[in-house]
C-alpha cells in the first residue's frame, strides 16, 4: 500500500460496496491533499462485523468544495476535511 | 447522508431521559467488555435503513443496535430476550415502575 | 434559535433541568417497546455478570459531569497561555489531561478559528462528537438536516445559527468520519484584554466549540 506524506495529492477510490464503510459516499472519486498523517487504527470495516481487524493508516485529507460539489457550489474555495483509511486512497496527479 | 437535500436544522433541544442515559451507558459498558465496538453499533444502525431513521428516536435506534450486537456476540439469546421483555411488560404500565426506579 | 442560550444557574425553574431545558417525561408515561427493551437488555447484562447496576449508575454520573464548561476552560487557558495553546493544537488530548479532564482513549484534534479561517464540525456518518470533554451532543447536531447540509452549504447552515461570514473568511468543514474527534478553538473576542481566565471561559459556549457560533463579547 502506498504511504502518503502531508501535501500529497490523493484520490478517494470510487468503490461502492454495500455495508459499513467510514469513507463518506460523497467523497468517493474525489481528489484532495493529505492534510496530516494520523496513527494506525484497526480496520473499522472488519470491526463492524466482529472480525479480526488489521491496523490501517488513517489520513486527514482536505478537499476543496469545488472538487466535491462542482464549481457552482456555495463557495468553491471553502474546504472540507475528512479522515480516510489508506486502502481507500490512491495517488493522484497534479491538475 | 452527507450532501443530500434537507430542510432547516431543527432547533429543538432537550435533556436526556433516564432511559436514554441508560442506553448510552450500556453502549459504553458493553463495548468496554469487548462484545462489540462502535463500528458494530454503526453497522447495525445503518442496516436499519431509512425508515428507522424517520420513525425511531436516536436512543431507540441505539438500543436496537446494541441489542443486535449483543445477540450476535452470544451474550444472550433471542429467547432469553423475548422472555425478559415479556416479564418487564407484565410488571407495570410505566417506565419508572417497570424499571423499579 | 435556542442554541447556546445563556442559562441562569442561580435560579431553579420549575420543571427545568440544571441546564435549563425541560425534563423529558419518561417515568410516568406508557412503557414503550424500546424502553422495555432497554430494561430487558440491562437486566440480562446484570444477570449474566457483564455489568452491575452500580456501573450503569456511575457511567451516567460520569457523563452528566461532562459539559461544555470543561471545553470552555480549555479554550480560556489557550487564550491566555501560548504554550498551552501550542500543546492544544498539537495534542489536544494531552492538553485536556493537563487541565484534569480525562478524555479517555478519544483522539481529539483542536482546530483554530482566526480572522481568516472559520472551522465547523459535523459527523455525516453518525454523530461523532467530543463527548468525553463536552458531554452529549445537542439534538440538532444529530439531525439529518445538520449532517446532510453542513458539508455542502456550511454558510447557509451557519446563517441559520445567526452567524454570517464574509467572503474573506474561508470556511473549513471537518467531517468527523473515523477515529478523530474535533473541537474548535474559537477566536478570542476583542475587548477581553483585562479579563481573568474564568471570565474568559464564561464567554465560550458550546456552539463556539462546534463552530456553529463564536465566543461572546463581554
Amino acid at each position: 500500500m502506498v504511504e502518503f506524506t502531508p501535501g500529497a495529492r490523493v484520490r478517494v477510490r470510487a468503490l461502492m460496496p454495500p455495508g459499513h464503510i467510514r469513507t463518506p459516499a460523497y467523497l468517493r472519486g474525489k481528489t484532495g491533499v493529505v492534510e496530516r498523517v494520523l496513527k494506525e487504527y484497526a480496520n473499522p470495516e472488519q470491526l463492524a462485523y466482529r472480525l479480526p481487524a488489521a491496523p490501517l493508516r488513517l489520513y486527514r485529507v482536505r478537499f476543496e468544495m469545488a472538487e466535491v460539489w462542482g464549481a457552482g457550489c456555495e463557495t468553491p474555495s471553502d474546504t472540507l476535511d475528512a479522515e480516510i483509511y489508506a486502502p481507500w486512497l490512491e495517488p493522484a496527479h497534479a491538475p | 447522508m452527507g450532501g443530500t437535500p434537507a430542510g432547516p436544522v431543527p432547533d429543538a433541544s432537550h435533556d436526556f431521559a433516564l432511559w436514554e442515559k441508560r442506553v448510552d451507558a450500556l453502549m459504553i459498558l458493553a463495548s468496554a467488555r469487548g462484545h462489540f465496538t462502535v463500528d458494530g453499533l454503526r453497522r447495525a444502525l445503518e442496516d436499519m435503513g431509512e425508515a428507522a431513521f424517520e420513525e425511531m428516536s436516536y436512543y431507540e435506534r441505539w438500543i436496537a443496535a446494541i441489542n443486535q450486537n449483543l445477540v450476535e456476540a452470544g451474550v444472550y439469546s433471542l429467547a432469553e430476550l423475548g422472555e425478559k421483555m415479556e416479564e418487564v411488560r407484565a410488571r407495570a404500565e410505566t417506565y419508572g415502575e417497570a424499571a423499579g426506579g | 434559535m435556542p442554541h447556546d442560550h445563556p442559562h441562569d444557574h442561580d435560579h431553579d425553574h420549575d420543571g427545568m433541568s440544571p441546564s435549563g431545558h425541560p425534563y423529558r417525561k419518561d417515568q410516568d408515561t406508557g412503557l414503550s417497546y424500546w424502553q422495555c427493551m432497554e430494561i430487558a437488555v440491562r437486566e440480562l447484562l446484570i444477570e449474566k455478570g457483564e455489568v452491575s447496576a452500580q456501573e450503569v449508575a456511575r457511567q451516567i454520573d460520569v457523563m452528566d459531569s461532562r459539559s461544555p464548561a470543561n471545553g470552555a476552560a480549555v479554550v480560556a487557558r489557550a487564550w491566555v497561555d501560548p504554550g498551552f495553546k501550542a500543546l492544544l493544537l498539537k495534542d489536544a488530548g494531552a492538553a485536556c489531561g493537563e487541565m484534569g479532564f480525562d478524555i479517555g482513549p478519544l483522539q481529539l484534534i483542536a482546530v483554530e478559528n482566526t480572522a481568516q479561517v472559520h472551522n465547523v464540525i459535523v459527523c455525516t456518518l453518525c454523530s461523532c462528537y467530543p463527548r468525553n470533554l463536552l458531554g452529549l451532543p445537542p439534538d440538532w447536531y444529530k439531525s439529518r438536516a445538520y449532517r446532510a447540509r453542513t458539508v455542502r452549504e456550511p454558510r447557509a447552515v451557519l446563517a441559520e445559527f445567526g452567524l454570517t461570514l464574509g467572503e474573506d473568511v474561508q470556511v473549513r468543514v471537518h467531517d468527523s468520519t473515523a477515529d478523530m474527534r474535533y473541537i474548535v478553538l474559537p477566536a478570542r473576542p476583542e475587548g477581553t484584554e483585562g479579563l481573568s481566565e474564568a471570565e474568559l471561559a464564561a464567554l465560550v459556549g458550546r456552539d463556539s466549540m462546534i463552530g456553529t457560533g463564536v465566543a461572546r463579547r463581554p
